[in-house]
C-alpha cells in the first residue's frame, strides 16, 4: 500500500475569541487515513477548538484547514456528510433510548433503510450494547455512553472519525476496549483523530499533534518525540525516603525533571549532564523514555523541590497514630450497595490512594470519610474523631480539594482566600498572615482581582490547593486533584503534597489516573463497591507480573486485578 | 456558633450574587422592569377612550350632550356614527369602547320637560373599563340634566351623593401601584436570589466544599438566609425612595413600623425561597419552582384585584400568602397612617409563615444532604 | 428524499423527548392549568361583595326604605350603624371599602322636597375598587329614587337618563374576558418559554454540536423544532378552551376555524421569539429569564389582557405594538364572547404573521451552522 493520504491538512491555523489570547496559534499538521492521530495536550490547550474547526462548525481566524479535500470555510456541508464526530459529552439525547439515538443519527446521516438492520446489528455487537437497546441513554454508565456515542458517529462509515476526549471519565478497561475498536477501524483505511489529555495514550498513537497553550509543540510519530530524550531518563531505586530524596534531586544541576514511581524515582537529565550524586545503596539505571518525559523536557523541565508552603508550617508530632480510619464502611442507596464493608487505616504522614473505575464506589467511600455522606453502617474516623458524632470538629482538621474546580468562580482570588480563611475560623493577624503567605507562594498578586473562573487552569488548581491548606490541616482529602492539568502544574502540586507529607500531613486521594496512583504509599483498589486489593503500588504491580508481562505498569495492574475480580465473581455465581 | 465563620459566609454570599452576571440580572432586571412598566402600565384607570355617538336627533340638546361627552377628560375623541350598523361595527371591532345612541325625539322631549332616555352600548369584553366609563357618562348626564327645563324645576327634589375619597382623593393609580411594588419586588428578588443560592452551589460543586468545612448546618442556613434579607431590605429602601422622590406618594405613617414588618416578611420570603432551593437539583428547576410560587402569590394577594373578590373556598390559599398581609402594611403605612396594633395584626400571620417556611427548609436541607 | 427523512427524524426526536421530559410536563401541562384556574376562580374584578357601612344618623321609615335597597343589592355586604366615627377605624384597617352617611336632616329634606344629600366616604387606596364602589352606590341611590318616583307617579326623576347596555357580557363577569386572555398567556409559555429552554438545553448538553456536525441543514433544524412545539401549543390551547367552556362556563360564540386560525398565527411569532432567545443565549438560565421578561410579562401587562392600553403613557403605548399578544388577546376575547368578527381577525392575523415572519427570520439568521 502506498503512503496513506492526508485526510486533514492544517496550515498555519489560528483561532482567536474576542480579546482573549489566541486559542490556537499558527498550528500546522496532518491527519492521515488508516492511522490514529493523537491530538494531545492538557485541558485548555486548544484541542476542542481545533476539532470544531475541522468539523466546519467554527471558522479559523487565520490559516486554512482542508478536510477530505474541502476547505472548511466554504464547504462545511460536504465535510459534515463524510465525517464522524463524537463531541466531548458524546452528543446523546439522554431522554431517548439507545435504539432511538441510533435511529435518529441514522436518519440524519441518511443511512439507507435497507442497510440499517445490518449496520445496527454490527455496531451494537461491536460496542456490546445489544442488551441495552431499549435503555435510555441517560441511564447508561460513562463507558457505555461513550460506546454509544462512537456507534452513532460510525453509522455511516466515515472516512474521518473525530473523537473529542473519548477517554475522559472512563475507566482504563473501557478505554482499552474503545481503543481496540478504533484500531479495527483504521485497518479499513479510516483516519482517526483521538484527542486526549492522557499523555500515556499518546505513545500508542501512530502520529501525535502535541498542543500546549494553543501552540503545536510537536507533530509526528510519538517515537520521534520520545527519541529526543533517549538515554537521558533514569530510574533510581533503593533510595530510602524517596520524597525527600526527590526534593533534593530535582534541585541538582543537570536534573530536568523527577517524579515518584512507586518506591522508585524517575529522573530526566539535561543533555550531556552528569548523573547526580546518590546516597549509598541507591541504584540508578537507564530506562525507556516516555512521551511525558519528552513533553516536560520540551516545556523546559519540571519545577524545583522546595515547597514554601510546607516550610512555613510546623511539623506534626512524629507518631504512628491512625489519622484516617475506615471501619466496615457500607453505603446503600435503596437496593444498590455503593460501598460494602470497606476498612483501612492510614497512619500519619502517609499518602493513601483509592483507585477504581467510575461508579465503583471510590467516591462514595471518599465522601463518607470526609463527612459528606452518612454511612449506612460502619464508622469513619478522622484524626481519631468519629465523623458520625463530632463531624464539625473533625472537618475543622481536614482540608479538601475536588477535581472539579470547586471554588467560587465569580469571586476574586483574594475574596476566595478570605472566605476560606473565615470559614475555617481564621481571623485577625493569623488570617492576614496565612492569606498573605498563599498569595506570595502561589504568585497570585498579578491576578488578585480577576474572577477565579477566568484564571488559567493551572492557577485555578493552585488556588484550590491554597484554599485547602489555609488552616494548616492535618489531613488532606484530594479528589482526582490533577486530572487534565499540564505536567508541570501536576509536578508542582505533588511537590507541595510530598513536602507536606514529610511534615506529618496525611493524605487520602481518589484517582483513576495512573500517574497519581504512583505517588501513593498504599492503594486500595475499589471495584463494584468492594476493596479488591490493598498494597503499595509496587506490590500491586508485582502481584500481576507474569512471564508475558515482566514489568507491568500501574494500568496493567489495574486491568489485571479488575479482571481477576470479575472472574472470581463469576465463579461464585456459577 | 462562630461569628468569624458566619461573617465569612454572609460576605461570600453577597459577593457571589453581585459578581455573578446572572446574579446581577436577577438584581437589576426585575426592579427596573417593575419600576418602568408596572408603575405606568399596570393601570385599571380609564383614560383616552374613543366614544361613538349616533345622533339621530341633531337638536340642541343632543349636540349639547355630545359636546359634554367630548369635553370629558377621560374621552379622547367622539366619533360620529351615520347608522346603527356603523355603531354596531365599531363596537364589534373594538374601535370604540362605548356607543351613545340618541333617539330622534330627544331634544323634543327635553324641551317639553319630559324625561328622555339615551341608550349607551358598552363593550362587555372589557367589562371593568366599561362600567367605570358608564359611571362617568352617567355623571355627565346628571350634570346636563340640571340645566334642562325640567331639571331647573326639580333640582331641589333630587337626592345628591357627595362622594369623598379618603387616603387618595384623586384616585391616583400610582399611589396604589407604587406601594404594591415595594412589597412585590422584595418577593420577586428575594425568592429568586434564595432559590438559586443552593442550586447554584450544587451545580458548581462548591456545595461539597462548604459541607466539608467546619461550618455547622445551622450556620450554613443562617448564611443563606441573611444575605437575601439584606438585599431585600436594600430593594425595599430603593423603592421607598423612588415612591417618595419620583412618584411623590405621600408617606403618612411610620417607616419604623414598615421596616419592622418587612423583616418578618423577608424572613418568610427567604424561607420559601430556601425551601424551593433545597428541593431543586439544578438552577433551572429552582427558577421554575420560584415561578410556580410567584404567579399565584402575586395574583392572590390583592395586588391587582381585591382579595375579597376571591371565592371563599380559595381564601385559605390567600391566608398563607405573605404578600397579601404585607401589601396591607405597605399601603397602610404610606397612605393611611395605620397604627401599631394594625401592623402587628398583619405581621403575626407573616411571622407564622416565616417560622413554618424556615423550619421546613431547614428540615428538607438536612434531609437532602444524604 | 434525505431532507424529508432528516426532518421527520428531528420532529420525532423532539416529540419523544417532550413526552419524557419533566420540565415540558411542567410548562405545557401544569402551569397552564394553574393559570387557567387562577384566572377562572381567583382573579376577579367583579366587586360583588363589597363591604359597605351605611350610617343612618336619624332612622325613619324613609331611611329604612333606602337602607333596605342597599341590603338587597348583591353588590354589597352591608353593616349599619348610627355613628360614622365607629366605622372610620374600620375604613383605615381596610375592613370596609366605604361608608355611606345618611345625615340627620335627610328625612326632613326629602319630605320638604329639598332633595337631600347623602355623603359617601370611599377608601381610595385601591382606585379601581373605589371607582366601582362609588358607581355602585350612586347607581343604588338613583334606582331607589326612580322607584320611589314611579310609586308616587311623580316626575321627580332625572330628565336625561343614560341606560347602559353591556354587549357580549351582560352579567359583567370579568372571568369571561380574563379566561380567554389567559389562554394567550399559556400559548406564550409553551411557544416561547418552553421552546427557548429546550433549545438552550441542547446547547448546554452538547447535542446541538453533534447534530450540527451531521448533514442536517439549519433550516431543517429550525423546522424540526417549530413543528412539534407548534402542535403542542395548539394542543395546550385546545385543552384550555375545553376547560374554559366546560368548567368555567365562558360562552363560545365564534367558530372553531377562527379560533385555530388566530392561535396558529400567534404561535409563529411566539415560537420565533423562543428560538431567537435560545439561539442568542445558548444557556437555560438566561433563556428562561429572557423569555419571562420579553414574552411572559409583556403578554401579561402590555397586551390589554387586564390593564387598559389607552390609559398607559404614550411611550408604553408604542411599546405595546411590539407585543404579539396585544393582537391576539382582543380577538380571542371576541371569538369567545362576540362571535366571528372577521375584519378584526384579519387585521390581527396579518400583524401576527408579520411578526412571525420577522422573528422566525431573525431566528433563522441566528441559527447558522456555526458555533462561534
Amino acid at each position: 500500500m502506498s503512503e496513506p493520504a492526508d485526510l486533514v491538512v492544517l496550515e498555519g491555523v489560528t483561532k482567536v475569541f474576542g480579546d482573549a489570547p489566541p486559542a490556537l496559534k499558527d498550528v500546522s499538521g496532518t491527519v492521515r487515513g488508516g492511522e490514529i492521530t493523537g491530538l494531545v495536550g492538557p485541558d485548555g490547550a486548544g484541542k476542542t477548538t481545533l476539532i470544531r474547526l475541522m468539523t466546519g462548525l467554527m471558522e479559523p481566524t487565520g490559516g486554512t484547514l482542508t478536510v477530505l479535500g474541502h476547505d472548511t470555510r466554504t464547504d462545511a456541508a460536504a465535510i459534515q456528510s463524510a465525517i464522524g464526530y463524537m463531541p466531548q459529552r458524546f452528543g446523546l439525547y439522554e431522554d431517548l433510548t439507545v435504539g432511538e439515538n441510533m435511529t435518529l443519527y441514522a436518519d440524519l446521516r441518511g443511512l439507507p433503510q435497507a442497510e440499517r438492520e445490518a449496520v445496527f446489528d454490527e455496531l451494537l455487537t461491536f460496542t456490546d450494547l445489544k442488551r441495552f437497546t431499549a435503555r435510555r441513554a441517560g441511564h447508561l454508565s460513562g463507558g457505555m455512553k461513550q460506546k454509544l456515542g462512537l456507534a452513532c458517529a460510525l453509522l455511516r462509515k466515515p472516512r474521518l472519525l473525530l473523537l473529542d476526549e473519548p477517554g475522559v471519565g472512563v475507566d482504563p478497561i473501557s478505554r482499552r476496549d474503545l481503543w481496540a475498536m478504533v484500531e479495527d477501524l483504521t485497518r479499513e483505511g479510516i483516519g482517526v483523530l483521538w484527542a486526549t489529555a492522557y499523555l500515556e495514550e499518546a505513545e500508542a498513537c501512530d502520529r501525535v499533534l502535541l498542543l500546549n497553550e494553543g501552540e503545536a509543540l510537536f507533530a509526528g510519530p510519538p517515537a520521534e518525540m520520545t527519541g529526543r530524550v533517549q538515554g537521558r531518563v533514569y530510574r533510581v531505586e533503593g533510595i530510602g525516603a524517596r520524597r525527600t530524596a526527590l526534593a533534593h534531586l530535582v534541585d541538582e544541576a543537570g536534573v530536568r525533571d523527577g517524579v515518584i514511581q512507586g518506591e522508585a524515582i524517575r529522573l530526566l537529565l539535561a543533555e550531556g549532564a552528569e548523573r547526580p550524586p546518590l546516597p549509598d545503596g541507591a541504584r540508578i539505571e537507564a530506562t525507556r523514555p516516555r512521551f511525558e518525559d519528552a513533553f516536560v523536557d520540551r516545556l523546559g523541565g519540571g519545577p524545583g523541590g522546595h515547597s514554601a508552603i510546607a516550610a512555613a508550617q510546623d511539623a506534626f508530632p512524629d507518631d504512628d497514630a491512625a489519622m484516617i480510619e475506615a471501619d466496615g464502611l457500607t453505603k446503600r442507596f435503596g437496593d444498590f450497595t455503593a460501598a460494602a464493608d470497606i476498612s483501612f487505616k492510614v497512619p500519619r504522614g502517609e499518602i493513601f490512594g483509592l483507585l477504581g473505575p467510575n461508579g465503583a464506589g471510590k467516591s462514595t467511600t471518599f465522601k463518607m470519610l470526609c463527612g459528606l455522606l452518612r454511612p449506612t453502617s460502619g464508622t469513619g474516623r478522622v484524626a481519631g474523631i468519629d465523623l458520625s458524632r463530632q463531624a464539625a470538629q473533625a472537618r475543622g482538621r481536614l482540608g479538601y480539594m475536588a477535581q472539579k474546580f470547586s471554588l467560587y468562580g465569580d469571586l476574586s482570588i483574594q475574596q476566595n482566600l478570605d472566605f476560606f480563611a473565615g470559614v475555617y475560623g481564621l481571623s485577625g493577624r493569623r488570617k492576614r498572615t496565612r492569606t498573605g503567605l498563599m498569595r506570595e507562594i502561589f504568585d497570585f498578586d498579578r491576578h488578585a482581582g480577576q474572577p477565579a473562573k477566568e484564571l488559567p487552569l493551572g492557577l485555578k488548581q493552585r488556588l484550590a490547593l491554597a484554599a485547602a491548606l489555609m488552616h494548616e490541616p492535618e489531613v488532606l482529602f484530594l479528589d482526582e486533584p490533577t486530572s487534565g492539568v499540564d505536567p508541570i502544574t501536576r509536578r508542582e502540586f505533588w511537590m507541595h503534597i510530598n513536602a507536606l507529607v514529610e511534615k506529618g500531613v496525611t493524605v487520602l486521594v481518589t484517582t483513576h489516573f495512573m500517574d497519581e496512583a504512583e505517588y501513593c504509599d498504599r492503594i486500595s483498589l475499589i471495584y463494584r463497591g468492594r476493596s479488591i486489593a490493598l498494597g503499595s503500588p509496587d506490590e500491586l504491580k508485582r502481584r500481576v507480573a507474569s512471564p508475558d508481562q515482566p514489568d507491568p505498569t500501574m494500568e496493567d495492574a489495574f486491568v489485571a486485578l479488575v479482571k481477576e475480580a470479575d472472574a472470581e465473581r463469576e465463579e461464585e455465581a456459577a | 456558633m462562630s461569628l468569624t465563620r458566619l461573617l465569612a459566609l454572609i460576605l461570600k454570599e453577597l459577593l457571589a450574587v453581585m459578581r455573578d452576571p446572572k446574579g446581577r440580572i436577577v438584581l437589576i432586571a426585575p426592579p427596573v422592569m417593575q419600576l418602568l412598566i408596572f408603575s405606568t402600565a399596570a393601570t385599571l384607570e380609564v383614560r383616552n377612550v374613543d366614544v361613538m355617538v349616533l345622533d339621530q336627533d341633531h337638536g340642541h340638546w343632543s349636540e349639547e350632550l355630545t359636546a359634554r361627552i367630548a369635553g370629558a377628560p377621560t374621552v379622547k375623541r367622539v366619533l360620529p356614527a351615520d347608522s346603527p350598523d356603523m355603531l354596531r361595527r365599531a363596537i364589534e371591532e373594538r374601535s370604540v369602547i362605548a356607543g351613545v345612541w340618541i333617539g330622534s325625539d330627544f331634544t323634543r322631549r327635553v324641551t317639553a320637560g319630559r324625561p328622555a332616555t339615551v341608550q349607551v352600548i358598552l363593550d362587555g369584553r372589557r367589562s371593568n373599563a366599561s362600567q367605570i366609563l358608564a359611571s362617568y357618562l352617567g355623571e355627565i348626564a346628571t350634570r346636563l340634566s340640571l340645566e334642562t327645563p325640567l331639571g331647573t324645576q326639580i333640582t331641589g327634589q333630587l337626592i345628591t351623593v357627595e362622594p369623598r375619597n379618603w387616603f387618595n382623593a384623586n384616585l391616583a393609580d400610582k399611589w396604589f401601584m407604587v406601594p404594591n411594588l415595594i412589597a412585590s419586588i422584595a418577593l420577586l428578588v428575594g425568592l429568586i436570589v434564595t432559590a438559586l443560592s443552593i442550586a447554584r452551589e450544587r451545580e458548581l460543586g462548591t456545595f461539597d466544599q462548604l459541607m466539608v468545612s467546619p461550618l455547622r448546618v445551622h450556620e450554613i442556613l443562617i448564611g443563606k438566609v441573611v444575605p437575601p434579607m439584606i438585599i431585600g431590605l436594600g430593594h425595599i429602601t430603593l423603592f421607598i425612595l423612588a415612591a417618595l422622590l419620583i412618584f411623590h406618594v405621600p408617606l403618612r405613617g411610620s417607616l419604623g413600623l414598615l421596616y419592622g414588618s418587612a423583616v418578618f416578611y423577608l424572613a418568610a420570603v427567604v424561607g420559601i425561597g430556601l425551601f424551593i432551593s433545597a428541593l431543586s437539583m439544578t438552577q433551572q428547576q429552582a427558577i421554575l419552582g420560584a415561578f410556580l410560587f410567584l404567579v399565584p402569590a402575586m395574583l392572590l394577594s390583592g395586588f391587582a384585584t381585591p382579595v375579597e373578590n376571591i371565592p371563599s373556598w380559595l381564601q385559605p390559599l390567600c391566608d398563607i400568602n405573605p404578600l397579601r398581609y404585607f401589601l396591607v402594611v405597605v399601603r397602610g403605612v404610606f397612605l393611611k397612617d395605620i397604627g401599631v396594633d394594625e401592623v402587628i395584626r398583619q405581621t403575626i400571620p407573616i411571622a407564622l409563615i416565616a417560622a413554618v417556611a424556615l423550619t421546613a427548609a431547614a428540615w428538607l436541607f438536612r434531609r437532602r444532604m444524604e | 428524499m434525505n431532507a424529508s427523512r432528516r426532518f421527520v427524524a428531528l420532529v420525532r426526536k423532539e416529540g419523544t423527548q417532550a413526552l419524557r421530559d419533566p420540565s415540558t410536563l411542567l410548562i405545557a401541562g401544569v402551569l397552564p392549568f394553574i393559570l387557567l384556574f387562577l384566572f377562572g376562580y381567583g382573579v376577579s374584578l367583579d366587586s360583588t361583595h363589597t363591604r359597605l357601612a351605611v350610617v343612618v344618623e336619624a332612622p325613619s321609615p324613609l331611611t329604612d326604605d333606602l337602607l333596605a335597597s342597599f341590603t338587597a343589592s348583591s353588590y354589597f355586604d352591608v353593616t349599619t350603624g348610627r355613628d360614622r366615627r365607629a366605622y372610620e377605624g374600620e375604613l383605615v384597617a381596610g375592613r370596609v371599602r366605604g361608608i355611606v352617611v345618611v345625615p340627620q336632616t335627610f328625612t326632613a329634606d326629602v319630605a320638604a322636597g329639598r332633595g337631600g344629600t347623602v355623603q359617601m366616604i370611599v377608601d381610595g387606596t385601591d382606585p379601581n375598587t373605589a371607582s366601582l364602589v362609588q358607581a355602585y352606590t350612586e347607581g343604588a341611590i338613583a334606582n331607589w329614587q326612580g322607584m320611589r318616583a314611579t310609586e308616587r307617579g311623580s316626575d321627580a326623576t332625572q330628565p336625561i337618563n343614560l341606560v347602559p347596555r353591556y354587549w357580549y357580557n351582560a352579567e359583567l363577569t370579568s372571568r369571561n374576558f380574563l379566561v380567554p386572555g389567559s389562554i394567550a398567556i399559556v400559548m406564550t409559555l409553551v411557544g416561547t418559554l418552553l421552546t427557548s429552554l429546550v433549545l438552550a438545553r441542547e446547547w448546554e448538553r452538547g447535542t446541538m454540536e453533534a447534530i450540527m456536525a451531521t448533514p442536517v441543514t439549519a433550516f431543517e433544524m429550525l423546522a424540526g423544532k417549530v413543528l412539534p412545539y407548534f402542535v403542542l401549543g395548539l394542543v395546550a390551547m385546545t385543552v384550555c378552551v375545553v376547560l374554559a367552556v366546560g368548567l368555567f362556563g365562558v360562552p363560545f360564540r365564534g367558530s372553531v376555524v377562527a379560533l385555530y386560525a388566530l392561535s396558529a398565527a400567534f404561535l409563529l411569532p411566539a415560537l420565533g421569539q423562543g428560538l431567537l432567545i435560545s439561539a442568542v443565549t445558548k444557556n437555560q438560565f438566561l433563556a428562561s429569564q429572557l423569555a419571562l421578561l420579553s414574552a411572559f410579562l409583556p403578554a401579561f401587562l402590555l397586551s390589554g389582557f387586564i390593564f387598559e392600553i389607552q390609559s398607559m403613557p404614550q411611550p408604553i403605548r408604542w411599546l405595546t405594538y411590539l407585543v404579539p399578544a396585544r393582537y391576539l388577546i382582543p380577538s380571542l376575547q371576541t371569538v369567545f364572547l362576540a362571535g366571528d368578527i372577521w375584519p378584526m381577525f384579519g387585521r390581527a392575523i396579518a400583524m401576527l404573521l408579520l411578526f412571525g415572519a420577522l422573528f422566525l427570520g431573525l431566528a433563522a439568521r441566528a441559527t447558522k451552522k456555526r458555533i462561534d
